[in-house]
């Protein structure tokens, strides 16, 4: 009944959205800040239980190898060890994506990557875990490593596939092909058309908390697992599937995440091997990584290599994008076939593209797994796409703050691909970008040295189509009021530090007229909490926000019903706020929110309520593939980026950035502006110095000294810049924030790096040595390019 | 991990005589066991971040007689004598927030919290000894400590806060 959006009875036209909203829009602390700055927040590894055991993992050293001898009575025979789980525990095969599961609590028969799991044991301490560990013995017979995207292309033996039961006859995992429009005659009949390819190293989330988890499998027969993970949902699937229960015996509990980004969003390994350990002795056992097992976990953006070709015409109007991309997954397939799908069809905002064509194939490699990461799948093209269009721009002699705003997509709009566009501020990005940057006077005018660049980004706001292609919502919540006056909302969107409980509790407030310390957010436990998919994708604000807005209005008819029944008055007329239900004709009429909440209790014995978000009706094409990157709405945004480059070491610093977003409507200003200033520094971060390189299959740099991060004294200034666009299906107009505003960052550093020294940088990290390098060669082939004083 | 290593003998517990946010603790430890682990498994003072356990990443930050330090990178047993805060213990008496506290909540210096313990500490230790630092010596002050939500600049804007906060004279 309630499901429609309704709208307070106030006046349209100026000042309308300040009478509207009440706590929408609002800066606010997260709800959840006061317990992280004091230290109270309870984090995975904060929790003791009584008799909980030290689990440790025994990982493969080698890359690739047949396990030709696993014995583990040594270690079963030390006095304090408790349990040890091989594959012999479960070989049942899991993965977050229905169509790839090809990973499994151990490894079984070989392993894929070093740092596979190979067994795990759990004992009274420490100590004893790691002497376990050591009196394992394995003996492995070693396989050809591929640690090249390009060698797992070639047909290989059986015994060679790196996931035994692929359906390729080589090592690929998923290839898509797609064409839309004739891209050929595009670039045959274009102006300019320029051709050119990247290669980009794999970076990875490098969260300040390390994985940890804890399982307890009771006597009872059933199963509690407490794990850092941002998608308590798919865990508790892959449980079930595992451990062979049903899902009503299993509790997934999520305490504070430390950081995620995409890193703790596959149902793990580590988390099955907790729980297989716990079976095995009917006790909790806790796996905590260090940090390098941490980066053998991995997950991160994969290595990719992309080829992009882009023709405009003699309008001076984008004609044809044709993008090819080779992706190096590593030993898993994660969320890849998404990710394969994405590294083309995001390409095709925020500019009208009327022909477009992409190839991409996604490889197992020797390697760790990659998976999602903040903007998965969209940043390496999206860098690409970028960096050629500054190239079309020079070639045509266009300003390209200005191409790109003739050549933008307009609001409401179908992309060549299906994409159905809603609310678009790309427009609005670019222009603030421009004004704030002072664009005009910098760009081409600085002197040598320093330069001005600008990159685009747009991005999906949840996926229309869940994962599992079901007919459940994709996000539910629950609302429950009682004899306190409180609100209880229960959630299952997972908090990761983006805010999502604040998100929540916002919407809620917003609804009922109420403070945020009248709420409180319950959304760790799968016992109590209705299903929400999960905090990726960009969906927990725009579907999340959707259900609490609905649930709230429905809770909200009730309260003033009550109201009305106290009262005498008609409850049509009743509006909820400042802690009271106001008869809004005469509004001496009032009823205080305790006095309605205990007359609604009082007929009924129970205040509760729901409301779920379902994803809009049948839309996007009927291609195969039609349904990858296809959101019920997009961001869109539009950076300016400030560099300097050292003439002598070629070092770039970054000094200003002007981030412009298009977030629908921003719920909380302060949470958008950290989800954009986090994007800027993680962005910044693969641009100039993140990278995750391996030698022999083994990652070089386990730690967070060596994998280098921008350190506070080299993160630019950044002023953020909300755009607003009101979306039409976005609760209270808001679209994401979290993961869009780390697409332009790259493009618009190299941008400006080739505004500053004249070198095109199509390898990133833009290292020293790199950017310097190309410094060198084009100073040799005497500076063709732009003319500027040296 | 080579099992054919003989096992050295554990050495004996001794009693570490610490004195953790104003109070005198004597846990049983080993040698080799570092503060922070005292901290944490020993003291339950589960607000010390375990991040890296290699002096990386700074979630660990303590202070020691007032200077912030490493917990994961100094034995417990090192730590005697000297005067240890957690952030567990830079609270007001009457439970109150310390004003960098109460501007990292504020201006949303915390995202998902993790880094947050190990940065109030060395915010606190920072004013501490230099009341009205410049952005610069802040962002230098705060190169041992990793966070990879904010990019920084809301904890930066949090300190240049607190620093106002506390010359006004007024402890929130």
């Amino acid at each position: 009944m309630s499901d429609r959006p309704r709208r307070d009875p106030l006046p349209e036209g100026e000042g309308r959205r300040e009478k509207t909203f009440r706590e929408i829009g609002k800066r606010r602390p997260l709800v959840d800040a006061r317990g992280k700055v004091t230290g109270e927040a309870v984090y995975t590894d904060d929790l003791k239980l009584p008799g909980m055991l030290v689990g440790k993992v025994l990982r493969s050293p080698v890359a690739h190898a047949r396990i030709v001898r696993l014995d583990t009575s040594r270690a079963e025979a030390i006095p304090g060890v408790r349990a040890v789980a091989t594959a012999r525990d479960s070989a049942v095969s899991f993965g977050v994506l229905p169509l790839s599961h090809d990973e499994t609590a151990f490894a079984v028969d070989k392993v894929r990557f070093v740092g596979d799991q190979v067994a795990a044991v759990a004992a009274d301490d420490e100590e004893i875990a790691l002497e376990a560990l050591a009196a394992i013995d394995v003996g492995y017979e070693e396989l050809r490593p591929f640690l090249e995207p390009e060698d797992s292309l070639a047909e290989v033996p059986p015994e060679l596939k790196i996931w035994p039961k692929t359906r390729y006859a080589s090592n690929l995992f998923k290839a898509v092909d797609q064409s839309f429009g004739d891209v050929d005659a595009a670039i045959a009949g274009a102006k300019v058309s320029i051709r050119r390819q990247f290669e980009f190293i794999g970076v990875t989330h490098a969260f300040t908390e390390p994985h940890c988890v804890i399982a307890h499998q009771d006597t009872e027969e059933r199963l509690t697992v407490w794990s850092a993970t941002q998608v308590p949902h798919y865990l508790h699937r892959a449980l079930a599937e595992v451990m062979q229960m049903p899902m009503h015996r299993i509790r997934v509990v999520r305490p504070a995440v430390g950081g995620a980004f995409g890193g703790k969003s596959d149902p793990f390994p580590h988390e099955m091997a907790a729980a297989l350990l716990s079976r095995k002795c009917r006790r909790p056992v806790k796996i905590l990584f260090d940090r390098e097992e941490v980066f053998y976990s991995n997950h991160g953006r994969h290595p990719t290599k992309q080829d992009v070709t882009i023709a405009v015409g003699n309008d001076h109007a984008i004609a044809a994008y044709d993008i090819k991309a080779l992706i190096d997954g590593g030993a898993w397939g994660s969320f890849g076939i998404i990710t394969t799908y994405y590294n083309g069809v995001l390409s095709v905002g925020p500019y009208r593209v009327p022909n477009f064509r992409y190839g991409g194939k996604r490889v197992y490699t020797n390697k760790t797994p990659c998976g999602a990461m903040r903007g998965h799948g969209a940043v390496n093209t999206r860098f690409a796409v970028e960096c050629v269009l500054d190239e079309v721009c020079e070639g045509l002699g266009e300003d390209p703050i200005e191409f790109r705003i003739r050549n933008a997509l307009p609001p409401f709009c179908t992309t060549v691909n299906g994409f159905r566009i809603t609310s678009n501020g790309i427009v609005q990005c670019l222009e603030r970008a421009r004004e704030r940057s002072g664009w005009r006077d910098k760009f081409q005018k600085l002197p040598y040295g320093r330069g001005i660049g600008v990159g685009c980004g747009f991005y999906i706001s949840g996926s229309a189509l869940p994962i599992h292609w079901e007919k459940m919502p994709q996000s539910t919540v629950h609302l429950k009021v009682d004899f306190d006056g409180g609100v209880t909302v229960h959630s299952l969107a997972a908090e990761i530090g983006q805010g999502s409980d604040t998100v929540l509790a916002q919407c809620v407030c917003e609804v009922l007229g109420l403070p945020l310390a009248r709420v409180r957010v319950r959304s760790q436990d799968s016992d109590t909490a209705p299903v929400d998919l999960g905090s990726y994708s960009s969906r927990v604000t725009f579907m999340a926000g959707n259900a609490a807005r609905r649930a709230a209005e429905q809770l909200r008819d009730q309260v003033v019903r009550a109201a009305a029944r106290l009262t005498g008055y008609p409850w049509e007329g009743f509006v909820l706020e400042d802690e009271r239900a106001i008869f809004a004709p005469n509004p001496r009429v009032t009823v205080t929110w305790d006095d309605a909440v205990k007359e609604a209790l009082h007929e009924s014995g129970a205040l509760i309520a729901k409301g779920h978000y379902q994803g809009p009706p049948k839309m996007g094409g009927t291609h195969k593939g039609a349904a990858a990157g296809l959101a019920p709405s997009y961001s869109f945004s539009a950076f300016v980026a400030e560099v300097e480059v050292d003439k002598e070491t070629g070092a770039v610093r970054c000094t200003h950035v002007w981030a412009a977003h298009d977030c629908g409507r921003a719920l909380n200003p302060v949470a958008v502006e950290g989800q954009i200033e986090g994007c800027v520094h993680m962005g910044l971060g693969q641009a100039l110095m993140e990278e995750f390189p391996y030698n022999r299959g083994a990652v070089l740099n386990p730690n967070l000294l060596d994998y280098r991060t921008v350190p506070p004294r080299q993160v630019p200034k950044v002023e953020v810049l909300i755009v607003e666009t009101d979306d039409p299906e976005g609760p209270f107009g808001a679209k994401e924030a979290g993961e869009g505003p780390i697409l332009p960052i790259a493009p618009a550093v190299a941008n400006a790096v080739y505004d500053a020294v004249g070198v095109r940088m199509r390898r990133l990290p833009m290292t020293p040595d790199r950017v310097y390098e190309a410094m060198l060669a084009r100073a040799r082939a005497g500076a063709r390019g732009r003319a500027r004083a040296t | 991990m080579d099992a054919k290593i003989a096992k050295p003998p554990k050495p004996a517990r001794v009693v570490a005589r610490l004195r953790v946010n104003g109070r005198d603790v004597e846990p049983a430890v080993r040698p080799y066991d570092v503060l922070l682990d005292v901290l944490r498994e020993d003291l339950n003072l589960t607000g010390t971040k375990r991040g890296c356990d290699m002096g990386t990443c700074g979630c660990c930050t303590v202070l020691l007689d007032g200077r912030p330090a490493l917990s994961c990178l100094t034995l417990a047993l090192e730590a005697e004598g000297r005067e240890i805060t957690t952030v567990e213990g830079v609270r007001g008496k009457d439970g109150s927030l310390h004003a960098v506290q109460a501007c990292f909540e504020a201006c949303g210096g915390s995202q998902c919290g993790f880094c947050t313990p190990g940065f109030i500490m060395t915010s606190v230790a920072l004013l501490d000894r230099n009341p009205r630092p410049s952005e610069a010596e802040v962002r230098t002050a705060i190169s041992g400590n990793v966070c990879r939500c904010t990019g920084y600049v809301k904890i930066v804007e949090a300190i240049g806060k607190a620093a106002e906060m506390r010359a006004a004279g007024t402890r929130e």
